[in-house]
């Protein structure tokens, strides 16, 4: 087997098994707020996260960032920092670490944690405004995050 | 921050962005003056804050500021705000003999007007009980005990068109809470969950309507979260909506469960955004979208 086809391979077996090796929210490891290792394993997926970051009811990201790179994305929010050249500021780890928590990061900071279950003040059902009637999932699955970060490493200055 | 802001700025500006021309309008130099059938009236949009809020802003600004030109100017005249109409409904109610015995509210209330200044000091503690009242509150009393009627629903129809109503013969009267004595247990009250970070977002009051006034979320400009214009009509419900019906729909949007009406977390949390907006005018009814 040459080495190429064997790289192929493993990738689709990662693809088809995704849970296997994905890190819960409760058991991810930050350190000073990075995350060194992928939640999943797989590669994250840029035009995906491009996806997740301009989608209402997955990350909206843009609700509160400007992303220049994407200048057909209407309504692009200013509550946070532009997102271009966000790569050239931030490692993967940490950008990581700041899509799953930015808490850990920034102190204090407006931005909601996506992947993160516990430790809310009267935490809902998503957008219903009940109670939740299972344990909480986070706003993005680990795959989305990663996904996310796919396209984040690439807004370089 | 200013620095960043400008970036942000230019970064719209460059990529021609549609919100250039809203980002530059935090909040708006306007002054609501409003055609009526008593003449004009010009209220008071902005001012200094209250004492107990200088240390985090100079200014007040009624929601009014931040809203586009032609939702601002839909205020601007009563006969293009779509208030009116549940405000004139309200008077065909409080005329009505609806209740057991015949009861209506002029009957014991003579005109509306007898209203006047109502909207500008509540919520309230009343002095006999030691309770906290809203409007409502006082409305749902005279309902329930005086007409012997069911109640009505917190953010009903018949309430609300009762609210507009009442909330009308104030117009003009400035913003006067009282934040002290007994009030002062449901002041606190109110703003500790105005600082609390609810929900799964983590957002608090303070979150979106301190920290960032003047920016934007998606389209959303975000105003200080006065309430001296409520009752409103908010033209995405195409209907009246009443201050609390508002804290709903904020704290939902943070994915928590959220207090209901007429509960004494959002009845004290009324008392403290009405004292937030102490020295601007009661709108009587807004238009906001």
């Amino acid at each position: 087997m040459t080495r190429q086809l064997m790289l192929v391979t493993l990738a689709a077996m990662a693809a088809a098994t995704p849970a296997i090796s994905e890190i819960a929210p409760t058991a991810v490891a930050y350190t000073e707020g990075k995350i060194s290792e992928s939640l999943t394993g797989t590669p994250g997926d840029p035009v995906a996260g491009v996806k997740v970051m301009t989608t209402n009811a997955l990350g909206n990201c843009v609700a509160c960032h400007v992303i220049g790179a994407l200048p057909d994305v209407p309504f692009q929010g200013n509550i946070g920092p532009a997102l271009d050249g966000v790569a050239s500021r931030y490692d993967e780890a940490q950008l990581r670490g700041i899509v799953a928590n930015s808490k850990l990061t920034f102190e204090g900071t407006f931005m909601p944690a996506f992947y993160k279950t516990d430790g809310f003040v009267r935490p809902g059902n998503a957008y219903t405004g009940k109670a939740p009637e299972s344990e909480l999932t986070p706003i993005l699955t680990a795959q989305q995050i990663e996904d996310v970060v796919a396209y984040l490493v690439t807004l370089k200055e | 921050m200013q620095k960043q802001m400008i970036k942000t700025l230019a970064a719209s500006a460059a990529f021609g962005l549609a919100l250039t021309g809203m980002a530059m309008s935090t909040p708006v130099d306007d002054k609501l003056v409003i055609e009526g059938e008593e003449g004009t009236i010009e209220l008071v949009t902005s001012t200094k804050a209250p004492e107990h809020l200088q240390e985090v802003m100079d200014t007040i600004y009624s929601g009014w500021h931040y809203r586009e030109d032609d939702t601002r100017s839909m205020q601007m005249d009563d006969f293009d705000n779509p208030a009116m109409v549940f405000v004139d409904r309200g008077r065909d109610l409080w005329n009505a003999a609806i209740g057991k015995n015949g009861e209506s509210c002029a009957g014991c209330h003579n005109g509306p007007e007898s209203m006047k200044g109502l909207r500008a000091v509540t919520p309230r503690v009343d002095a006999k009980t030691g309770k906290l009242m809203t409007i409502e509150n006082y409305v749902d009393a005279c309902v329930t005990e005086r007409m012997g009627l069911e109640a009505w629903g917190w953010t009903g129809d018949k309430m609300k068109d009762t609210l507009a109503l009442i909330s009308m013969q104030s117009r003009g009267e400035i913003v006067n809470v009282a934040i002290d004595g007994p009030a002062a247990p449901f002041w606190e009250k109110g703003k500790e969950v105005y600082y609390t970070r609810y929900g799964q977002l983590e957002m608090s009051c303070a979150s979106c309507h301190e920290e960032n006034q003047g920016l934007f979320i998606r389209s959303d400009h975000l105003s200080q979260g006065q309430i001296n214009g409520f009752p409103t009509y908010r033209l995405k419900d195409a209907g009246i909506l009443s201050a609390q019906q508002r804290f709903v729909g904020c704290v939902r949007d943070t994915r928590a469960e959220t207090f209901k009406p007429n509960s004494d977390e959002f009845k004290a949390l009324e008392l403290y955004v009405a004292s937030r907006g102490n020295g601007l005018s009661v709108e009587g009814v807004s238009v906001r979208h």
